[in-house]
Order: structure tokens, then C-alpha cells, then sequence
């Protein structure tokens, strides 16, 4: 309650819930308001918007109605991002709490991992990833995955470094708690809470990734994704540029809505760090 | 000396970093179904079996795996980066072809973004809660969340189509055969758009970094005495506050090398540069493993030398560095 109080102090946080509960009102409402599949041909291609008020936004190259594809593609993106975001921030928690809690050789080993992974520039190991394993919209999600964790590993490590020799794990250790219970029992519900902050920008960056892919046409080209659309309308900038236009600003205010909850929630959970 | 020691001794120990990930990606590739041999065959427009048998013992891919690597990593020692089939050269020669585009756009990009970063970070946390910090945040926020390739064809809309003030791509205008000065205006004036497109997303970054620790500076201790002593508020900003600021914006540089590299993947397709990020797209798509390999080695080298780069700079903002530890 406290912290909800707090974060509907904050302007920016609002606006960014509004925001994400209009996405998400989309994302469950496309089944309801277009039925039919979004990639099926609608109506005459390169319609421009409000020219037709059956294609309020308009239709693409083939005639396939934007609306439609925009609101599908707010499942696909918000499906991407969380499941994404979830693979990533398990591994980086695994990892990050295996590392610090043991220290030593894991530690050494396990951040060398780490490293090497920070070290390859993350869209070049997606693209290796989508190469050998295919575009279909699961292998694009896990590869997402695969490619974000490094950072939530350190930030877990962190907290695990600095919580692991307190008081109360002290104390568990006396009592004859095992290693496991420890770690995830006693240490991680503690870690927890900046790492689950962190959560909101691996999702962000795990939306404009898979984006960017479906746009390089290398993501599944079967899904309605706002980066598909992107990229169909590129053939057609010169003129109709309102069919790129468009899905982006739907990945912009998607983006910038998951970005405002996650400061929100930041500000929120530590009031002492608000303004920066 | 003892700086450079220092350094040196963090650039060895990236050695087995960089051995690790080309293993890693080199296995990886083995489970790619196809190899090249498959695609030069697809290129060629089939071929029989007898010559895909000479071809795949030609680049030694009837070996066994481990032999494999082995062979590369051993070629690598001698910077060998192997033979691209598709493009018909050395790897090396291919790569080094693509590699002062991508450097250009990165250096452009990043200069942009740091200066323009700090400049507005300071400005916003100069005037922090009032409307230029509201302003610059708000703007930071939006373009970070807005797809740079994105950001990238919007502006080709506006200023290539519409205004006809910038070239819509390419990396010089090969008709006019331009020389020296006029060529090097020529190739600024492509590189416009992508070197924006790909900096104002690090702007936004280094923006918010540079306020916050601004923010956190100013509240030091040292500020308030250097103040008190009189100091006008310029030379407190520039001398005290702005050298422990930045060293957050310095570190961010190492951590985001890697980043911007994959950034300029998607940059190069938008603008078609001929840099090393489209490479590495077209081998994707044309399944030209050893390429690939190549270009990966290349980047990995590119961020370890950047954030050697980097421990230099921090250690002259931060003499702790070289005292301490």
C-alpha cells in the first residue's frame, strides 16, 4: 500500500500505467475486435488511413488492414518481452546467485561466462542464435533471452556479495540450513527487488531487439509483429510511409510505457534514490 | 607506467574471454544446418556430389569437429581468419574492406552521443524539477524507447524525401568520382542521418547517467566547501563536479561498445553502408559460417579494445586507480 502510494506520486509513473494498460487492453482485445487473421487480406493494398472507415488505420502493401496487424502485434510484442524477460532474468538470477554466494572458483568461472557474453556484442550472438536455429517465434524468444542476462547476473552477484555474510544468513548458516535453502530461502527474497526493477529495461530492450529482428525480416514472418509491418512498409516509404510509421509508434509508446513503470517502481521501492 | 601496467594486465586477461567465445560461437555454428559448401552449391545452382566431396575436403570440413577447431583456432594465432566462399576472398581482406565504415559511424555516433549527453545531463541536473530538466528528460525518454531503425527510416521520410537535404544511403556517391576534401564532405554528408540514428538512442543513455550523477555530486561534501571558499559556480562545475561525474559516462562507454556495434547491424541495413554490421546480416542470410566467425572475432577484439581504451581514461580522471590497487 505504502509503495502504491508512492508510486501514484510520481506524474511520469502514471502516465507510463496508462499507457501500459492501453497496450495491454489491445493485446486482449484483438482476438475480440479482429477476429479474422490479421495477416489474411482485408481490402484494397495502400489504403491510407481514415480514407476507409473500415481500415481506420489503413491497409499495407497487400491490403492487409494495419489495425489489425497493430493490435495482434501487441500480444506478440508483450508475449516476447515477458517471456523473454523471464528466461533472461532466471538465468541472470541462477548465475548472479550461484557466483556470489560461492565465491571462489565458480565465482572466477562463472563470471568469465559472464564476461565473454558482455564481450559479443548482443544483436551479432542474436543473430548467430536466429541463423542456426531458425526464426520461428519461439527460437526468437529464447534467444532473446539467451542474449540479455549478463547484466541481471551482476546486479544478482551484487546484492548476493554484500547480503551473504549479514546477521540473519549468519545465523541460518549456524542453525544448519543447507546451501540451497540458504540461497534461495534466505539471501534471494532479499535480492530480489532491484533485480525485478532491472526486469522492466531487460523488457524494453527485449521488445526493440525482437523489433528490430522481425524489421531485418530474420524473426517469424507467420506472426503479426510490429517489426514485420516496419519492414513491409520500407518497400514503400518513398510515398506511403504511414504503414512504417505507424507500428513504430506502437513499439514507442510500448517501449516507453514499460520504461516509465519500471522508473515508477524504482522510485517507489527506494524513495531514497527518487530524482535521479 | 603503472597505468598502463594496469591496463595491460586487464587486456591479458581478456585473452581467455575472447578464446571462450570463439569456441562457444564456434560449436555453435556446427549445429547450423547446412555449411557453406551447401550454400556455394545453392549459389552455383547445384552441382553433383563428387564436387561438393572436393570442395568440403578443399576447406577441410570432412574433418572431425574438434580437428576443426582446432585448425581455426590455430589459423587465428596467425591471423588467419580462413576463406569466404561467397564473397570469393580471404575473410580478412573481406572484413577489413567493411571495417572503416562501421569504425566511422561507431566513433561518429559515440562522440555525438557523449557530447551531447553530457552537455544536456549537465543542463538538466543544473536546473533539476523545472521545465528544462522536464524537457530533456522527456525527450531522453522518448528516444530511448524508439526503435533506432525506425528513428532511421522516419528520417529518411523527412530529410531525404521530402526536404532532399541528405542522401537516403550509401557511403559516398560512386558516379562523381570525388577526391580529398570533396570526398570526405561527400561521405560526412551520407553518414548524416545513420551516425544520428545511431547516436541519439546512446544520447539518451548517457543523458540520464550524466544527470544522476551530477545529482550525486553536487550533494558531496567537497562541492559545498569549494563554494563556500567562493568559488564561482562555472569553475565548481567544471573543475570539481564534472571529473567524478563523467567517471560514470566513462565506464558506460566500455559497457556499451558491444551494444553499438549490434546497433550498427541494424543501422547499416537501414542506410545500406557497406560497414561490418551489414556484413554480418548478409552472411547470416547467405550462410557464410566462416564470415560470420570472422566478424564475431573482429567485434569481440573491437569492445576488449575499447574498454582497454577506457581504463586509460579512467585512471587519468580517477588517480585512486593507480595508487589503489
Amino acid at each position: 500500500m505504502q509503495v502504491l502510494k508512492l508510486y501514484l506520486r510520481s506524474p511520469p509513473a502514471i502516465i507510463g500505467l496508462v499507457l501500459l494498460v492501453l497496450v495491454v487492453a489491445a493485446a486482449l482485445s484483438a482476438d475480440w475486435l479482429y477476429p479474422r487473421d490479421p495477416l489474411a487480406l482485408a481490402g484494397r493494398p495502400l489504403l491510407w488511413p481514415f480514407a476507409n472507415p473500415r481500415f481506420p488505420l489503413g491497409t499495407d502493401n497487400s491490403g492487409r488492414d494495419i489495425a489489425a496487424q497493430i493490435f495482434h502485434g501487441a500480444r506478440i510484442s508483450l508475449l516476447i518481452g515477458l517471456v523473454a524477460t523471464t528466461i533472461s532474468v532466471m538465468i541472470g538470477i541462477t548465475v548472479g546467485a550461484l557466483a556470489g554466494y560461492h565465491g571462489g572458483w565458480v565465482d572466477t568461472a562463472l563470471m568469465r561466462i559472464t564476461e565473454a557474453f558482455q564481450t559479443l556484442p548482443n544483436f551479432l550472438l542474436l543473430l548467430v542464435l536466429v541463423a542456426v536455429f531458425g526464426s520461428t517465434i519461439t527460437t526468437v524468444t529464447l534467444a532473446i533471452g539467451i542474449v540479455s542476462w549478463p547484466a541481471s547476473a551482476r546486479l544478482t552477484r551484487a546484492e548476493f556479495l554484500s547480503l551473504r555474510n549479514r546477521e540473519f544468513v549468519q545465523a541460518g548458516r549456524t542453525l544448519g540450513l543447507k546451501d540451497a535453502k540458504l540461497i534461495f530461502g534466505e539471501i534471494l527474497p532479499n535480492a530480489l527487488p532491484p533485480v525485478i526493477v532491472y526486469a522492466s529495461v531487460v523488457m524494453a530492450i527485449a521488445i526493440l531487439l525482437e523489433s528490430a529482428l522481425a524489421f531485418l525480416k530474420l524473426s517469424d514472418p507467420n506472426v503479426a509483429s510490429w517489426g514485420n509491418l516496419i519492414g513491409v512498409g520500407r518497400d514503400v516509404l518513398r510515398v506511403q510511409w504511414y504503414v512504417s510509421a505507424i507500428p513504430g509508434v506502437a513499439i514507442l509508446i510500448t517501449v516507453l510505457a514499460v520504461s516509465l513503470v519500471g522508473q515508477g517502481l524504482n522510485d517507489a521501492l527506494n524513495p531514497r534514490l527518487k530524482g535521479r | 607506467m603503472r597505468v598502463l601496467a594496469l591496463a595491460g594486465r586487464r587486456l591479458a586477461a581478456s585473452i581467455p574471454t575472447l578464446f571462450l567465445i570463439l569456441i562457444g560461437v564456434f560449436l555453435l555454428l556446427q549445429l547450423a544446418p547446412g555449411d557453406t559448401v551447401d550454400a556455394m552449391m545453392a549459389q552455383m545452382g547445384g552441382g553433383d556430389a563428387t564436387t561438393a566431396k572436393q570442395l568440403r575436403e578443399f576447406y577441410g570440413l570432412d574433418l572431425t569437429v574438434g580437428a576443426q577447431l582446432a585448425n581455426y583456432l590455430w589459423r587465428l594465432v596467425r591471423l588467419d581468419l580462413g576463406f569466404s566462399a561467397i564473397y570469393g576472398k580471404p575473410v580478412a581482406t573481406v572484413i577489413a574492406e567493411r571495417l572503416p565504415a562501421t569504425l566511422l559511424l561507431m566513433t561518429a555516433s559515440l562522440s555525438l552521443a557523449f557530447f551531447f549527453g553530457l552537455i544536456l545531463g549537465v543542463v538538466a541536473a543544473r536546473r533539476v524539477n523545472r521545465w528544462q530538466d522536464t524537457l530533456i528528460s522527456t525527450l531522453g525518454l522518448v528516444f530511448y524507447a524508439m526503435p533506432t531503425f525506425w528513428f532511421g527510416l522516419m528520417a529518411i521520410v523527412v530529410f531525404a524525401i521530402y526536404l532532399q537535404w541528405l542522401p537516403a544511403g550509401g557511403y559516398e556517391d560512386i558516379t562523381v568520382g570525388l577526391t580529398g576534401l570533396r570526398r570526405t564532405l561527400d561521405i560526412a554528408r551520407h553518414l548524416t542521418l545513420p551516425t544520428l540514428t545511431l547516436g541519439l538512442f546512446y544520447m539518451a543513455i548517457y543523458l540520464r547517467i550524466m544527470r544522476g550523477s551530477m545529482l550525486e555530486v553536487l550533494n558531496l561534501d567537497f562541492v559545498r566547501t569549494a563554494r563556500a571558499k567562493g568559488m564561482d559556480e562555472t569553475r565548481v562545475i567544471v573543475r570539481h563536479v564534472l571529473r567524478n561525474a563523467l567517471l560514470p559516462m566513462v565506464t558506460l562507454i566500455g559497457l556499451q561498445a558491444g551494444t553499438m556495434l549490434g546497433g550498427s547491424v541494424v543501422v547499416e541495413s537501414v542506410f545500406s553502408l557497406p560497414g561490418l554490421g551489414r556484413l554480418a546480416y548478409e552472411s547470416v542470410v547467405q550462410r557464410d559460417l566462416n564470415t560470420l566467425l570472422g566478424i564475431v572475432f573482429v567485434s569481440a577484439l573491437l569492445v576488449i579494445v575499447v574498454n582497454f581504451i577506457v581504463d586509460l581514461l579512467y585512471a587519468r580522471l580517477d588517480p585512486r586507480i593507480t595508487t589503489g590497487t
